[in-house]
């Protein structure tokens, strides 16, 4: 029993030996592949092993907030405002942004492509009670959705038009197609989809509401000692390297024919204030 | 495609380990309840495991190895250990359960031959096991079933992390949620050829002795 | 040799008593009574199966007990037939060597690289058999080893039951086949509702017993 316990110590202390770096992140950003892309060339470089924690932006906050990962890159700037306040991360930089679309059936009911505005379009949704699926999740994206009906006036919750599917963007895509319903998603997850599914994309504007910023903050070492936080800011250091901006700017560029994540070279679109 | 060989041989070897860990400690644990006849609270006991919930266990193990957990600082949160003890927690009820249900059957007529021959109690135990191993290897057929097509609790305790916790289950859900239906499948295909070719392993074992 | 004295055994609303039973080396003792009597609770109470409630049971060597159809193991033959040998220490090998010529005084030598379950009936009750003496007893306690047997395979058992007898074993034989307990006892008992009605030496049990209720039994009158 001893020597079971013995082993897997060793196990366990193998795992986080030397060069180890955990992110937790949400999956939409891992989904779409730019981690993939661009940090074996800060693996090569500094010899760290970079592992990726792909949950949804509450789980993922709440994992580092437990000092269970080193640092953290989600979208949710109210929610990182309170990660910064509780004292659970530092050095917040702003490393991209791209923008939540609505996407639909081809028939669209609603007439979401005649809208004026962001929430014009939610108005139209909720009178025309057309299907809409949430993520439903307390993620990014299911953050921003709860937001602009908030600010629309509008509730959602109980319509049966409204459903909640509770999980990740690609498969709530695939919910949506199935039902001919409109849902709010991140550009890149819908790029991926496209093909995919009998969505169209029916408001995809500039619109200052419907930004997605990507904010990256390192776990506070103060607070819990144990994380590796040399190389939790040398991972910041890198994706805010003005090379390494412009391959995130360039990421699927030539494939789809758009910028799936545009660099803010440290310059916040949305203000983050603990 | 490499990669998918590397999420199989890993599924193979957590669940292989923790069919392997819950059963050292299962099927005595059973043999021993068989043997004693009415350990009923001891029954009650594996039973209820049975019907642990596996999520419930991936959590547990969560807090119990999250870093500022108590054993936290084991470093065990998204390690292939972790993955194989919350796994092994889950097979063992049904390790034990089926071990013990095949014990109690045999054990008052091996107890009486083993006494009619003049042999002693402790003498018993050996000869149940030997008589139970069909029994004990359908359990831990069924054992490795359990863990092999676990993904809650291996999501949450393992955290799908590719190259490192990725297994055959968190990748289809992977898959899954990023709309690649036809990889998804894939993959789940791989999963249901293992789990058949290991069952059927087991069974051939079982059938030649 | 065994003896048994002021057994009393309670099971349920059934209760055994049995002042004074002996069996010697070298002697069939049959014990008889209608179903329920008692007889099987007997025999497990000689065989230390069961603790008797009150009074003693005494043997002298080991005594190997044959339950009524017979536990056997899910192994091939010849390993059920040592196995009670490799209970007392003995190798494998060893052990081995002597059951098989044990499976030949039964008559399965042929058999003895099968597995036990393909065995017909008559089969399993001579392994059995072979497996009890094998051990080498000093005495057999069997509960009607011959129920559900076809003729040929009850004479081959009583032939065998005879020849543990002639080579110096005790045998306590609980049997319900009359006819069989005339041919091989050399004394007998006679078992009513867990006590003893009569009990004697061989040809004078049957001839001329003493007790009416064991003469209704003895004529095939139901006895209650």
């Amino acid at each position: 029993m001893r020597r079971l316990l013995g082993l897997l110590l060793f196990l366990g202390t193998l795992a986080s030996a030397g060069g180890v770096l955990r992110l937790a992140t949400t999956t939409s950003v891992y989904d779409s592949g730019l981690l993939d892309a661009i940090l074996p060339g800060f693996e090569r470089e500094t010899g760290l092993h970079v592992q990726v924690i792909a949950v949804g932006t509450g789980q993922a906050l709440k994992i580092a907030g437990r000092g269970d990962a080193d640092a953290v890159l989600v979208h949710a700037p109210a929610l990182e405002a309170e990660f910064l306040r509780r004292g659970l991360g530092v050095r917040h930089r702003c490393v991209a942004k791209n923008r939540f679309l609505i996407v639909g059936p081809e028939a669209d009911p609603a007439g979401v492509r005649g809208a004026r505005g962001a929430l014009d379009a939610f108005r139209r949704i909720y009178a025309r009670g057309a299907l809409f699926v949430s993520r439903g999740d307390d993620s990014g994206t299911h953050k921003k959705e709860r937001a602009l009906w908030q600010a629309a006036g509008l509730v959602p919750d109980g319509r049966p038009w409204y459903l909640e599917s509770g999980s990740g963007m690609g498969a709530t895509l695939t919910l949506a197609s199935e039902k001919g319903a409109y849902t709010l998603t991140d550009l890149g997850t819908f790029l991926y989809m496209r093909d995919k599914v009998r969505l169209l994309a029916l408001f995809d504007r500039d619109d200052p509401r419907m930004l997605n910023q990507y904010g990256y903050m390192e776990v506070n070492k103060k607070r819990f000692p144990w994380v590796n936080a040399a190389g939790a800011r040398a991972l910041g250091d890198y994706l805010l390297r003005p090379e390494v901006q412009n391959m995130i700017g360039d990421y699927q560029k030539a494939r789809f024919g758009r910028s799936l994540f545009t660099p803010l070279f440290g310059r916040c679109a949305v203000p983050v204030k603990p | 495609m490499s990669e998918v060989i590397e999420i199989t041989l890993r599924s193979l070897l957590v669940s292989g380990l923790a069919t392997l860990l819950a059963a050292l400690f299962a099927v005595p644990l059973g043999l021993y309840l068989g043997l004693k006849g009415s350990g009923r609270a001891g029954r009650a006991a594996i039973y209820a495991g049975m019907a642990l919930p596996p999520v419930v266990a991936g959590l547990f193990f969560y807090f119990l190895f999250s870093r500022s957990g108590p054993l936290g600082a084991l470093g065990l949160l998204y390690t292939l250990p972790a993955m194989v003890l919350a796994e092994a927690l889950l097979a063992f009820p049904l390790i034990a359960g089926f071990t013990l249900a095949g014990a109690a059957e045999r054990a008052p007529r091996v107890r009486t031959l083993v006494r009619a021959l003049g042999g002693t109690e402790r003498q018993v135990l050996p000869t149940l096991l030997v008589e139970s191993r069909r029994v004990v290897v359908a359990a831990l057929a069924a054992g490795f079933g359990a863990a092999i097509s676990e993904v809650g609790a291996a999501t949450i305790v393992g955290g799908d992390i590719r190259h490192a916790t990725r297994v055959l289950t968190t990748a289809v859900v992977l898959e899954t949620r990023r709309g690649n239906l036809e990889a998804a499948a894939a993959l789940g295909a791989v999963l249901l050829g293992v789990a058949l070719l290991v069952n059927a392993f087991l069974v051939m074992l079982e059938a030649r002795r | 040799m065994i003896t048994a004295r002021g057994i009393t055994k309670r099971l349920g609303a059934f209760a055994l008593r049995v002042e004074h039973f002996s069996a010697r080396q070298g002697e069939v003792v049959a014990v008889l009574g209608p179903s329920g009597a008692g007889k099987s609770t007997l025999l497990k109470l000689l065989a230390g199966l069961l603790a008797p409630d009150s009074g003693e049971v005494r043997r002298e060597g080991l005594w190997a007990y044959l339950e009524q159809d017979p536990y056997l193991l899910d192994r091939p033959v010849w390993a059920n037939a040592a196995f009670g040998r490799r209970l007392h220490g003995e190798s494998a090998d060893r052990a081995r060597q002597a059951t098989l010529y044990w499976l030949r005084r039964v008559g399965l030598l042929g058999l003895a690289e099968r597995p036990a379950r393909d065995l017909s009936g008559g089969e399993r009750v001579r392994l059995a058999l072979a497996r009890a003496l094998a051990v080498e007893p000093a005495g057999l306690l069997l509960d009607e080893p011959t129920a559900n047997l076809d003729p040929a395979n009850v004479a081959r058992v009583e032939g065998l039951i005879r020849e543990a007898r002639d080579a110096g074993q005790g045998v306590v034989l609980v049997t319900h086949n009359l006819f069989q307990a005339r041919r091989l006892a050399d004394r007998a008992l006679f078992l009513l509702a867990g006590e003893v009605v009569e009990a004697g030496p061989a040809p004078a049990f049957f001839t001329s017993p003493r007790d009416p209720r064991t003469r209704a039994f003895l004529s095939g009158e139901m006895v209650w």
